[in-house]
């Protein structure tokens, strides 16, 4: 049992377990953290971005000042945003035999592993996983490829050239490994080797190993997988959550006996309480509404936005904000919000018995058909006639490098009465702003992150009692800005294996027992003997098959019977084909009965002697002798071969068969 | 021999009132809880006394599962699990679970409030026992206990319609409820997986159809429909509020849009609204088509089907209207029916099955003087039209499902003695299998011959899978081991370590027998002499000539010394266990033949 890692987020996992003889890859998380360094990509021209000065260096040369630019003591890559995508070099993609998706965010490498690998495999995930997974990635291609940027930076990727650069770009790793979005017809492509599964389905994977789909409680159709055989159990949790919140509730009873249990997605902010944040989030719209200015909320599509419009929905009549207009726009806002009202089956209790009403189980439904949310697939069209302002605004991405949120970050940045609130956890605050200073705009920090903590991972980990965890190594320290916190990491007994990009373990385990089918027909030739109370044996000899990397055992084919006669013959010429099992004896030989059995048998001679260890019996006219101890029996006989085979079916009646 | 048993306490020969009871390895689970549309009296419910005759059925059920919503697979759940007395778990899927209280509380109405019946189940009973249901995932294995396992597969019939597997260790059997086998406007077809079950039970109410092409049929019915519209006629559509209801809702309306047509259609009953809202918010549930589109443009969101208003039907000039219930037994299409039932423009398009008692069957059998309550006599003068819009698998599609799942055998169920018969010798002649098909309240035994799982040691398996002299994948491989049986659970072991776990020693028998050769050479000569004439013979195995003089063969061990009194004699000591009787049997007699002169 081997485990591959590909990536070293912690959120955006991407391993690769050999399991048996199988390869199954967990996750494709795509760190979208490396566009951070380069410039955003202006929905309309910026005078501001385009003023940029190159940088240069300090040697005063200046040929990397059409690649990198500098604002605010901060420097750039002017090029289109590149991603770091998982590890491709640890091991031949091509052999990875299926993919498990735990969450559409963990889905978003998917086409550069199907499309360029050469993988032929099978993609598993669940049915919201796969729609919403869509919408991520058509908003994602949709926002990049509407603004083609000319020109494409690389000599500032050369390893002499970047070692002379600024953090962060100095540090930045596998620069070359950094790829370009893929394209819709990519996308398409790696979505078609989708097969939906629903939770608790069970998939067998070449008779060998089955896998199954967990609820895990953070987003639409989000799952942790059990992956096992009869005797070996792997459990890949991946994003969880214990809080209520709009999906089905984690699913844990059924990780409990795992021998390993893989860790990852954890909360991103492990010292914020989601609740609280979301209080923050409204206060702060609300006051920033009321003093006439306009909120931004740079977010995904789909997901913490549910549960946002959601409190907004209770909250802004109470707070008088139900003339403020709200505005979600994303080429797939609609395809969203109508996608959320469809899962009825992988809704949270609540939800679902809203559908039975039949209801529409978010209110959002509510907010459009009032006109107090209206959605946008861009600025553009019919969004700048409908524009009013004081309004909120969510929109993505939430890098502030791409999308719609770059226009109104140029557009409300100057002003100290806007606000631009972060609810997404993936990207630092700061660095997001960093281009887009000198800001004069409030900044507020609310990050939603509902999956598990480290007190709930401590209590989950004591609830499902796994024989070993597997976790990255983030997780086994204290986050560096937090180094007392003792409290913020994995705390286990036995400690957690850890793991960092491009590693390979060895995950513990021993496996002992296979399963085998005993066909009925060789069961019913079975004859059971009852050795100590309440225990029974059989001996078996059998056939073996297998297929499939299934066992089966069979009644072996009655070899014809040559006459008598003949087989004396053959026994002489013929070799004997192959080492045919003889059972085990066991069990002693009682000397009197034995000398009776003897003499039964018509041997009128016999004589015993008692020896150190046992017995000697003597057949004198045979000039045969039998030595007779607790554990072994030894006949020596002369040339008297049926003589040697009566004496040996006689010892044989007295021993049991193994 | 373990064995199955199915009893359907409904739907045996008969359509309605699905009820059937199926015992496996020990469990006992019932399959539908259904009522009967032709009946009135006790007929119309299963006779759950049959289960047990004073235990309580909670006692006897490991579960109840529903397979979809139609009233004759479900009507007779709170009556079952509130009066006769239930508190197991009842499974059904989502839309199943959300659709099936309402059309239980419809029934209940028409029953009580309208037929004025007593001692029939209450709204109250309804809630209740709508809490005793388990809603189940397409797919998803559900762990009844330990040991019962089931796992829901699309049917397409109806919206949320399922095929439930119930599993026990490796015995199985399917029941497929009621599906359809062709994918139309608003379904997907049914559809499982070749999990081989030891038996399945599948409805048959379209034993001996073969239907024509679906598109001929919808032709057909449009242009039936066109027709008498056209000539200032009224059409009457009976149907269920939901399922064909609004697979020709669609029909119409697409009709209606691209022949602009401007008759009114109308949706009879507060239900339709409601049914299409579930259609909208389970469009998970629909065809792939409606999947797709569903953003831009949601089919069950209707533009030229209006509500229904009981004083419309006496309007001049022509309408389309869907009323319920589908089979005219009752409700607002019998009463529209006796409105236009005189005038010989109107026409009534029958899309669905009808069971017997019902004025649909009665109409559908050409009686056109139909006596109604109160002695009345009501003479049909409208024509009746059949269009078999049911979506039930016709033969085709029975074949093609059994094709799929390719089970050891089949009971039918859901349909027609007579058709059952034809239907089941097609089977039977095409797959080899057995088929059944039990009246109401007679038991099916069927003997299932179940594999024996068992735990066996994987030093074992790798060592069988290893041994031989020669790996030879096409040949079986024979294997040895000792199988332990301790309370339930079965493991195979090798012999040494069955030995080691029991705390038993091995008890060693060997054999050791003189040959004497007649060899005048010097023992170490005959010795050679011995090796070599064994090398040779025995290509496979190993033979060994070792320092100390002697041969070993595998692990029979020959050594060799002169005899005491004749120096021209070697006496071959060959020495063996009885592990290995064959090969030193073998060699005793091999070596008495001498050694062969060439040999030197």
């Amino acid at each position: 049992l081997f485990q591959y890692c590909l990536s070293g987020h912690p959120t955006l996992p991407c391993n690769v377990l050999k399991f048996k003889s199988t390869t199954i890859m967990l996750d494709c998380g795509l760190d979208m953290t490396s566009t951070l360094n380069f410039l955003p990509l202006p929905l309309v021209q910026s005078p501001r971005l385009s003023k940029l000065p190159g940088w240069v260096l300090k040697d005063g040369s200046t040929f990397l000042d059409k690649e990198l630019k500098e604002c605010s003591g901060h420097v750039f890559v002017d090029s289109v945003p590149e991603f770091c995508l998982p590890e491709t070099e640890l091991l031949d993609l091509s052999t990875v035999d299926v993919i498990l998706i735990s969450n559409y965010h963990c889905m978003m490498a998917l086409p550069y592993i199907t499309e360029y690998t050469g993988f032929t495999g099978t993609v598993y995930a669940t049915e919201p996983t796969v729609q919403i997974g869509r919408l991520l990635m058509e908003e994602l291609v949709n926002s990049i490829e509407r603004v083609p940027k000319a020109q494409s930076a690389s000599m500032w990727k050369n390893k002499e050239v970047q070692r002379l650069l600024p953090a962060p770009l100095k540090d930045a790793v596998e620069v070359s490994m950094w790829r370009k979005c893929y394209t819709m017809p990519e996308v398409n492509a790696a979505l078609s080797k989708i097969q939906l599964v629903g939770y608790s389905q069970k998939i067998e994977l070449f008779g060998a190993v089955q896998v199954t789909p967990l609820s895990s409680g953070y987003a639409l159709g989000s799952s942790n997988w059990i992956i096992q055989s009869h005797y070996e159990k792997v459990s890949y949790v991946s994003g969880s959550s214990l809080l209520t919140t709009h999906p089905q509730p984690m699913d844990q009873a059924s990780l409990k006996n795992s021998d390993v249990l893989i860790l990852t997605g954890l909360t991103q902010i492990p010292t914020a309480n989601p609740d609280g944040m979301v209080g923050e989030f409204c206060s702060n719209l609300a006051m920033t509404v009321r003093n006439g200015g306009n909120v931004l909320v740079p977010c995904y599509p789909s997901g913490v936005i549910y549960d946002l419009l959601e409190c907004l929905y209770q909250y802004i009549d109470s707070a008088g904000l139900s003339n403020v207009p709200f505005y979600f726009i994303s080429p797939v806002a609609n395809s969203s919000l109508e996608f959320s009202q469809i899962f009825a089956e992988w809704l949270c209790h609540n939800k679902q018995t809203k559908v039975y009403l039949p209801e529409p189980p978010f209110p959002h439904a509510e907010l459009i058909q009032t006109n107090k949310l209206k959605h946008y697939p861009s600025i553009h069209g019919d969004f700048s006639n409908d524009f009013k302002q004081p309004c909120v605004v969510f929109t993505g991405h939430p890098s502030l490098r791409f999308g719609d949120v770059v226009h109104f970050m140029e557009l409300w940045g100057k002003s100290s009465l806007n606000t631009v609130i972060f609810t997404e956890p993936d990207f630092s605050y700061l660095d997001a702003l960093a281009p887009y200073q000198p800001l004069a705009m409030k900044c507020v920090y609310c990050p939603i992150d509902t999956r598990l903590n480290f007190i709930q991972v401590s209590k989950l980990l004591k609830e499902v009692q796994p024989l070993h965890v597997v976790c990255p190594e983030q997780y086994t320290q204290p986050p560096p800005t937090q180094s007392h916190r003792t409290d913020l990491m994995v705390d286990c007994q036995p400690p957690p294996m850890s793991y960092r990009r491009a590693e390979v373990l060895t995950l513990p385990y021993k496996r002992r027992y296979e399963k085998i089918e005993i066909m009925p027909d060789l069961a019913d030739s079975l004859v059971p003997l009852e050795i100590k109370p309440g225990i029974s044996l059989a001996t078996v000899s059998a056939v073996l098959h297998t297929k499939d990397n299934k066992h089966v055992l069979q009644l072996p084919p009655k070899a014809p019977q040559p006459p008598a006669s003949k087989k004396r013959k053959r026994v002489s010429d013929d070799v004997p084909e192959c080492k045919s099992l003889k059972p085990l004896l066991s069990g002693s030989i009682p000397v009197e009965q034995f000398v009776q059995t003897l003499e039964k048998h018509g041997f009128s001679d016999v004589k015993v002697e008692d020896t150190a260890k046992g017995h000697i019996v003597l057949l004198q006219e045979a000039e045969t002798l039998i030595q007779l101890e607790e554990d072994s029996t030894h006949i020596i006989c002369d040339n008297d071969e049926p003589l040697r085979i009566k004496l040996r079916d006689l010892v044989l009646k007295f021993l049991q068969k193994f | 021999m373990p064995e199955i048993k199915v009893t359907p306490l409904g739907a045996g020969q008969d359509v309605g009132r699905s009820c059937i009871l199926v015992s496996i390895a020990g469990k006992n689970v019932m399959l539908d809880c259904g009522m009967h549309m032709g009946y009135n009296d006790d007929r119309r419910f299963p006779d759950f006394s049959y289960i047990t005759q004073n235990g309580r059925l909670t006692d006897f059920l490991d579960c109840v599962i529903i397979s979809h919503f139609h009233l004759d697979h479900c009507g007779a759940l709170p009556y079952f699990s509130e009066m006769v007395g239930y508190d197991g778990p009842i499974y059904m899927t989502h839309p199943t679970k959300a659709i099936c209280p309402i059309l239980l509380e419809d029934y209940r109405k028409i029953t009580v409030d309208k037929k004025g019946e007593t001692n029939f189940f209450t709204s109250q009973m309804i809630k209740d026992c709508m809490k005793k249901v388990v809603a189940v995932h397409l797919h998803q294995t559900v762990q009844v206990d330990e040991e019962l396992e089931i796992k829901a597969y699309y049917a397409g019939h109806v919206l949320g319609a399922a095929m439930f597997q119930i599993k026990v260790g490796c015995e199985s059997v399917v029941y497929t409820g009621d599906y359809n086998m062709t994918p139309d406007r608003h379904l997907g077809a049914a559809w499982i997986d070749k999990c081989r079950p030891d038996l399945l039970i599948s409805e048959s109410t379209y034993a001996t159809t073969i239907r024509d092409s679906k598109r001929c049929r919808e032709r057909d019915f449009l242009k039936k429909v066109h027709e008498t519209v056209e000539r200032g006629g009224k059409v009457l559509i009976p149907v269920f509020a939901l399922g064909r209801a609004q697979e020709l809702c669609i029909l119409l309306e697409t009709f209606w849009e691209r022949m602009n047509l401007k008759a009114p259609i109308y949706f009879s009953t507060g239900l339709t609204e409601k049914a299409n809202h579930y259609y909208k918010l389970f469009i998970t549930w629909t065809n792939q088509k409606i999947r797709k589109t569903f953003v831009q443009r949601n089919m069950f969101e209707f533009k030229h089907i209006k509500a229904f208003d009981r004083a419309f039907a006496d309007n001049p000039g022509p309408m389309v209207v869907f009323a319920t219930p589908g089979m005219l037994h009752a409700g607002q299409s019998l009463q529209i029916f006796r409105k236009w039932a005189g005038n010989e423009k109107n026409m009534v398009i029958m899309p669905g099955y009808c069971v017997q008692g019902t004025v649909g069957h009665k109409i559908l059998s050409g009686q056109r003087k139909l006596e109604m309550e109160g002695r009345q006599i009501l003479e049909v003068k409208m024509q009746v039209e059949y269009m078999s819009f049911s979506a039930h698998a016709d033969a085709k599609g029975i074949m093609q499902l059994i094709r799929q799942a390719e089970p050891r055998n089949v009971l039918l169920v859901h349909g027609e003695a007579k058709k059952m018969e034809f239907l089941k010798q097609k089977i039977e002649q095409e797959f080899h299998v057995n088929c059944y098909m039990p009246a109401n309240g007679e038991t099916t035994t069927i003997l299932t011959n179940p594999s024996i799982p068992v735990d066996i040691s994987l030093g074992l398996l790798k060592r069988e899978a290893a041994i031989g002299p020669v790996p030879d994948a096409k040949k079986p491989k024979l294997m040895h081991g000792t199988l332990l049986m301790k309370d339930n659970s079965f493991r195979l072991v090798s012999p040494e370590q069955a030995l080691k776990e029991l705390g038993l020693a091995e008890h060693q028998l060997r054999f050791t027998c003189r040959v004497h050769i007649q060899d005048p050479r010097k023992e170490h000569e005959t010795v050679l002499r011995v090796y070599n004439h064994l090398k040779g013979v025995l290509k496979d195995y190993s033979v060994q000539h070792l320092p100390d003089g002697s041969i070993t063969v595998e692990s029979i061990l020959i050594q060799a010394t002169a005899h005491s009194e004749d120096q021209g004699t070697k006496v071959l000591l060959v020495s063996w266990t009885y592990q290995d009787e064959e090969l030193g049997s073998y060699l005793t007699a091999l070596l008495k033949k001498g050694l062969p002169q060439s040999t030197a």
